[in-house]
This record gives C-alpha cells, sequence and structure tokens, in this order.
C-alpha cells in the first residue's frame, strides 16, 4: 500500500462525508418543521423514566398528546403534583389537586403465613408458575407467587422480597401502574398514599377454605364492618375492602380483625402463632 | 440494455431472490412494521425510494470515485454514509410532506439507515459484472418492489391472523415467525436459475 491510496481513501471519504453533511443541513433549513415551543418545555419536566404509566408509549408521546390536547395534564402519576403542577403552567391552564397514589399488594400469605401444596422450583416468573396445576404452588389460588414479575416491571426499584411474597416501598413507589398490569393474580392496586389502613388478603374463597390456606387471610367474618364507625368496610364477595373516601384510619377495624388480614401503620397487632 | 435484461431483473429480484424470502435481508422492518398493511406499503414505499437512490448513487461512487481512485476496498464504508445520508433526507422530507406515515413508520424508518436490504442490493449491483447503471437501477427498484410485495402480503396474512383464535402461546411474534417462515417455503418454489 502506498501513499496515495492512503491520502485518497481520507480525502474521498471526509469528501463525501462533507458533501453529503452540507446537503443534509440544507435539507434540514429547508424541510424545518415548526415544532410547538410547549413540547420541549413539557418533555423537560416530565421524569424520562418513559415508563408508560399515563398510557402512552413513553415521555415524548405523552408530551405531545398534552400539546395537542388530547392528553390530561395529571396522566403523569409519577412526576407527581410538581409535574403536573409545570403542565399546568406551560399549558397556561390552573393546576388541579391530585391525591399521590402507591401501589399496594393484596396478599400478606409470605412463607410463614401461608401454606404451600407444593415446592415450585421452575421459572422466576409468576405466569409461569401460574400455568402449573392449581395456579401456582401457593394452597390460596388468589395468592402472591412471590416470582417477582411485578418487579422485573418496577422500574423504581419500589418492590422489595419480603419472606417470599413481595411488598411496595411507599416512598420509592410512583404508581406508574406497571406493576398492576404485570401481576397474573391482580393483586396490586393503587391506594391513596395518605390512608394506610389496607386489606392484605384478596382472596374470594369462604372464611373456612381460607383458615386453611393461609393464618393471615379475610376470612369475611365482617367483625370489621361491625367495628367501624364509618361505614367504610365492607365485605364482598368474601373478602374485605375498604372505601378509601369514609375511611378515617382510626384503626379500630384492625384491633378487630381475628386474623390481622387488615393492616395499619399505626397499629400493629401480633399474630397469633 | 435490452428489454429482456429488465425483465429478467424484474423476475429475479422479486421473486426468485426476494429479498425478504430467499436472501433473508430486511427482517427487521419486515417484522416490524407488519402489522397493518396502510403501514407496510408506506414502508414499502420508502424502501423503493431510498433503494432507488442508493442503487443509483452508489452505482456512480463505486464506479466514477472508487474505481477511478482503486480504492474499491473502501465500497463498505461509502455506500453506508451515502445510505444514511439518504435517510435522512427522506425521514426529513416525509415530516414535513406526510406526517401522518412519518408517526406510522416510526422508529422504522431511521432503521432502513441500517437496513441490510439497502446496503445489500449495492453490493449485489457492484459484484453483477453485467450490471450497468439503468440495469443497477432497476435492480434496485425491483429488490424493493419485491420487499414491498412480502411485506404487505405478510401484514395481509397478520391482520388475517389477529381475529383468529390462536394458542395464546403462539400469540403476536411467534406466530408471524412461524407464517413468515411458511411464506418463505412457498417463495422457493419460484427458485430457478434464471440466466442472468
Amino acid at each position: 500500500m502506498d501513499i496515495s491510496t492512503i491520502a485518497f481513501s481520507a480525502l474521498t471519504i471526509s469528501g463525501m462525508g462533507l458533501l453529503l453533511g452540507t446537503g443534509l443541513g440544507y435539507a434540514a433549513v429547508k424541510f424545518k418543521v415548526e415544532a410547538d415551543e410547549r413540547l420541549q418545555l413539557i418533555r423537560d419536566i416530565l421524569p424520562g423514566a418513559n415508563c408508560g404509566g399515563c398510557g402512552y408509549p413513553g415521555c415524548d408521546a405523552y408530551a405531545e398528546a398534552v400539546v395537542s390536547g388530547s392528553a390530561p395534564l395529571t396522566a403523569c402519576s409519577v412526576g407527581g403534583a410538581a409535574v403536573v403542577a409545570g403542565i399546568s403552567e406551560i399549558m397556561g391552564v390552573e393546576a388541579v389537586a391530585v391525591t399521590k397514589q402507591v401501589a399496594f399488594v393484596k396478599c400478606n400469605g409470605n412463607n410463614t403465613n401461608a401454606l404451600f401444596k407444593y415446592d415450585y422450583s421452575g421459572l422466576n416468573d409468576c405466569q409461569a408458575a401460574m400455568q402449573l396445576a392449581g395456579g401456582g404452588s401457593k394452597a390460596c389460588i388468589y395468592g402472591c407467587l412471590g416470582c417477582g414479575s411485578c418487579y422485573n416491571v418496577c422500574r423504581f426499584e419500589a418492590i422489595e422480597f419480603v419472606d417470599g411474597i413481595v411488598k411496595i416501598n411507599r416512598e420509592k413507589c410512583t404508581a406508574c401502574k406497571q406493576c398492576v398490569g404485570a401481576c397474573p393474580k391482580s393483586l396490586i392496586t393503587l391506594v391513596p398514599y395518605d390512608n394506610y389502613v389496607n386489606v392484605t388478603c384478596n382472596s374470594r374463597d369462604a372464611g373456612k377454605i381460607v383458615r386453611g390456606n393461609c393464618k393471615v387471610g379475610c376470612i369475611s367474618c365482617k367483625m370489621c364492618e361491625k367495628a367501624c364507625k364509618f361505614d367504610a368496610v365492607h365485605v364482598e364477595n368474601n373478602c374485605a375492602i375498604i372505601d378509601y373516601d369514609k375511611c378515617t384510619m382510626c384503626d379500630e377495624c384492625v384491633k378487630k380483625c381475628p386474623t390481622s388480614a387488615i393492616v395499619s401503620k399505626t397499629f400493629v397487632k401480633e399474630t397469633k402463632a | 440494455m435490452d428489454v429482456t435484461q429488465v425483465f429478467l431483473i424484474m423476475l429475479s429480484s422479486i421473486f426468485v431472490n426476494n429479498f425478504v424470502m430467499s436472501r433473508f435481508l430486511g427482517i427487521c422492518p419486515f417484522l416490524g412494521v407488519s402489522k397493518k398493511i396502510e403501514t407496510a406499503l408506506g414502508m414499502g414505499v420508502a424502501v423503493i425510494f431510498v433503494m432507488a437512490l442508493a442503487s443509483a448513487t452508489t452505482y456512480i461512487v463505486y464506479n466514477y470515485v472508487l474505481s477511478l481512485l482503486n480504492i474499491e476496498f473502501l465500497y463498505n464504508i461509502a455506500f453506508i454514509l451515502i445510505i444514511a445520508s439518504l435517510v435522512q433526507l427522506v425521514e426529513m422530507f416525509l415530516k414535513k410532506s406526510n406526517p401522518s406515515l412519518y408517526q406510522a413508520l416510526g422508529v422504522y424508518l431511521p432503521l432502513i439507515t441500517t437496513n441490510c436490504a439497502v446496503l445489500g442490493v449495492c453490493v449485489i449491483n457492484k459484484d453483477t459484472p453485467s450490471f450497468g447503471f439503468i440495469a443497477a437501477v432497476f435492480n434496485g427498484i425491483f429488490a424493493a418492489v419485491g420487499f414491498t410485495l412480502a411485506i404487505v402480503l405478510f401484514a395481509g396474512i397478520r391482520e388475517r391472523i389477529e381475529r383468529n383464535n390462536i394458542l395464546p402461546h403462539f400469540l403476536g411474534f411467534p406466530i408471524a415467525l412461524i407464517t413468515a417462515g411458511l411464506m418463505s417455503i412457498a417463495f422457493l418454489g419460484f427458485a430457478v436459475q434464471l440466466p442472468l
């Protein structure tokens, strides 16, 4: 190889690059599309996690939808009130108050509390585990399988494994709803952040069956209904459900629940051995 | 350059050596943009445009620049440079003139840059000694028409599959890949030796 080959190579490629680059630069000016400047502003204040919690494929798409007026300003649960306020300011409307929400796992059937039908040692995926006979290894078919399908989709490291089941870290959770869709047992729901009285059971079985499967399941005894002075807790389909609009967090139902299926941050009852 | 050769190139690139079905080039957009016939057609048109332009420019650059300077070994870099710029141009043009098609093609439009079918047709053009400039351009166009044919047919089948009752494990890409395989076998039926 002589020097002329090297020189020709370098010159040709750089020359072509220069020529094509100039052409593209010219075309960029000529074919310029006027973009709404609010688009970039909104995109800048969005969290940029591209989690899809708003229902749009990523933050860019959501910003576009907001500018075009087809998306609600409050759809970004990840950013919370600050982002809503920011978007509202850019779009020139008054901010709407949003209640902060967190995901919550409606199961407390950990390795100590729940009984198992068999040992599962297959794929570490809830979908796979659920395909097996009986819908997983837990005796209770409604219970958390603890394989971590929700853990895998969480982009905020808000899901932790505690003794064979998952728990949501309330501080890290951004309510992006990814885990809600990932759970094949539909165990995860969004609950208000300020309300910390929750039912940790999703079993629709009759009380007797629940008692045989799990120490902390809701046996639909309706003690909570009677204890509640605010008509905020009801047993429907063999499982207690809290009406968060009415709940005042008085902890009465938590104290009364014989199986500790209702939990609260302020009142922790010892589980009977 | 006579009519027979153009006809043979047409038969060869569209059916016998179909880029997707027999050469297995350009599989990424083939699987990615084939959910709806409409977008598949749009992608096909974009590919036809890019391939025709790329065939013409790379032919000129190869024969009148690289060959002249005895630096043919640079053809890969030079071709990719040209194709990438062309795709950028098409992207800007589409964004301005047809935003809905631009939206529908999405990420796959910039992906034409790295679409091996485009680079493939340019390399095939340079490697076939009997191809002149016009033959090369025709080859580019017809190869892209073959690509369009394959992707539109595939999109049609996938649209129908959507409405069918399919085992949940096969939903989505698994059944699409099986379909693509069967289509490829069908295209093998065209495999006769053409005197190119």
